[in-house]
Formats: structure tokens, sequence, C-alpha cells
């Protein structure tokens, strides 16, 4: 039913106020490290750009009328073309692990009217792991159930749950983090002593990750 | 770092691919015993099976020999080694790992005689060579009629292992249920990778097999060279039984 034209990553605020979260420059260049064989998937500084923190369902409106403005002036372009040819604007979805699934259920984190828009106008892409079940977190949900339709579950069968904590970690100690990120990252770390003291225990999941 | 004992590690497999995982494994078990404070890890070596192991789905060992060069190009201290593939049958792991040795011991008695003015004392400790592994293989060490008693006596006893294992596994208990690892345990390290980082080749093949992504799995170039030469084109990675190694 679908075809991928592009992948978007988006990393939050520093105003987020998450611990141990490093500048967003950095953390932006270093996903554009990591993206530089990719020739589908990009890097997108808008959101960490803004003034304040804002919610998902904020960037994903921004991004959603970035790609209406880009399908209005291609349509300029070629007037020739009849409605019937243009190509349909494309959808956006919100791609996310389990846990953003889960973390719906959790009091005050998200507000209800902000998760219906985000699984009515845009719908979730919800990648998970073997051995967990993302279908109970939709059932036990009213909104998720009503717009199940709109919420494709992918497995991943690999077992490969490298943390970004463990990594910060990991780092901290001076252990080793090779093949757990692209080398271009690695060194990008090294050179600018990022995550040199180990703070990771504190830290506490919220939104996202 | 001193008087610390010099190791090399030694990883045998199909590495059918070789995937990050298996390069997880040496970073792990380096960092494992520089904490210990014993040791100085000064080389590691990954030696794909010879062809005539008659797994299913094992590609050419040329491929695969390539392959993990590929992967290691970014790596100053793992190296592959080939003469294990090269020879003319299949042989036992404790065979690969007595060859390994007396590389080793010819090159340090080659580094001794072009000193001779140095003191006994002063040269470096001849380096330790330790099997590099996953929890599997020393679980597999029960299998009935896998492994010869004897070789793994040898293994643990003239050499030593070094097994990585993840959260939520318990090497320590396979060791108490074998009067054998019991006896030599001094000489099986145990290190601990958290990440959860299960990349099996099997599991890389099948989806290369259904023209699924195994892109951040395995180093680009491997991936590169699997397309070009149209390995694991067809999904057989179901019937595949896992025997001695991975």
């Amino acid at each position: 039913m679908y075809q991928v034209i592009e992948g978007i990553i988006s990393p939050v605020n520093d105003n987020y106020g998450k611990k141990d979260l490093v500048p967003s420059h950095h953390r932006v260049t270093m996903a554009r490290l990591a993206l530089k064989t990719s020739d589908w998937i990009r890097v997108d500084s808008w959101e960490s750009e803004q003034a304040q923190w804002m919610e998902t369902v904020k960037v994903l409106r921004h991004h959603q009328n970035q790609l209406l403005r880009s399908a209005t002036q291609m349509e300029g372009l070629d007037p020739g073309k009849a409605p019937s040819d243009r190509a349909a604007a494309p959808e956006l979805k919100l791609l996310c692990g389990a846990d953003v699934l889960k973390s719906f259920q959790t009091p005050n984190l998200w507000k209800d009217a902000h998760i219906q828009e985000i699984v009515e106008k845009f719908g979730l892409v919800c990648v998970s792991r073997a051995g967990h079940d993302p279908k109970r977190y939709i059932l036990s949900s009213p909104i998720l159930c009503k717009y199940q339709h709109n919420i494709q579950l992918a497995r991943e069968p690999v077992l490969n749950e490298i943390s970004a904590t463990y990594v910060r970690r990991a780092l901290g100690q001076g252990q080793s983090v090779k093949y757990l990120l692209p080398d271009a990252v690695i060194a990008y770390i090294k050179n600018h002593g990022l995550y040199m003291t180990d703070n990771s225990q504190k830290g506490r999941s919220t939104q996202g990750n």
C-alpha cells in the first residue's frame, strides 16, 4: 500500500530538560554523520532550533505543512498535468518503538487530544521486537483502538537494543562503543569530549528516548 | 600496565556473514580483560571455519574471509586469519588454537633473537591465546558427542576461555554443571555485554534472501560485497542447524 519516500530524524529541543542531553547542535551533527551513507533518511534541525520545547504533534504539523508546501510548488511547476496524474501528497507518519506506544498510557504524559490527532490525522509506525506485544497497548486504549487502521506494527526479529543510555555510560567509563554507533559518530564524540562523565544512572526516561 | 599478561583473542565460527555482533564480542572482551588489571589484549583474530565443515548455506570461505577483512578495515587490533579455512579438511577448534599458539611462540622467539642483549626478565611474557566465544558455545560443551572431553580440557587448561554473554544469561550455571569447567574456572573469563545485541547471521541471511534491509546490522562494505557477488540470494536459512560454533 505504501511507498516510503523519505525518513526524517528530528532531535529534541535542548529545553526538553532531559539529564545528560548534550547541546542540540552536537546531536544534529552526529545524526548527520550517521546518515551520510543513507540515501533516503535525513536529519531536520527545525525542532531543536525553536525557542522552546514543543510537543510531538506540533512537530508533525510543521513537517506536514512543509510537505504540502513542496507538493503545491511542484504542481505549480507543471500546470499541464491533470490532477489525476499528480502524485498523492505524502502521508507523514510518526515512527517509534513499542515503548512510545506504551507511554501513551502514562498519566499526564501525553494530552489525549494529541494522541488522537497523531493517530487520526497522521498515523503511527511502531517497530517492536519479538517478545513484545504492542497490540496489547492498542487494545487497552479506546483512542488507539478506534484508529488502529492507522497504526502499522512492524517487527524487528533481531534483538537489537542498543540503548543510548548504555552508550553514554560506556563512554563515561572509557569502554568501547565501536560497532554500536557509526565510526564517524564515535570520532565526533571523542573529538568534542562528549559524554565523558557517567551520569546516566540518574536519567529518567519520559517522553521519547 | 606493568606486568600485565599479553593476550590474543581467537574467535572461531562460520562468520556467514560476519555481523556487528561478532565484532562487538571482541570489543567487550577486551574491555573486560583490561578491567581485571591482569591482562593486556594485544591482538584479536577471526578464523572463519573450513568449507568442509558442511554447514548448510555456508558460502565459500574466500568470500567469508574477504567479508571479514572488509569488516575489520576500521579496526586497529583485530585481523582475519585464513589458515583454518585453507586446510584440506575441517579441524576441531583445539587444533586451530594449537596452530595459532605455535605461531605466537615462533614470533616471540624471533623477536628475542633480534635482541640478545635483553635479559630474560626484560622480555615480554609470551602472549596467552584465549578462545573468545558467546555463552552458546560454553553451553554447547554439554551437548553429547559434540566436543571431545579431552579437547574441552585442553581448551580451558592450556589456553583459556573468554565468554561474552548478555544480561539474562547465566554462563556460571554451565560452568558449575561441568566438572572440567569447574576445575579450570579461573581460566574462564566471563564478560557481560549489557546491550541486547543478537544479530544472528541466520537472521541476516534470511533477510537478505527476502530482499530486506540489513543496513546497520553489518558494516556497509560487507553489505556491498554481498550484493556485488550475489551471496545469500536464496532463503534456505530455516533448515540450518547450529552445531559447533555459530
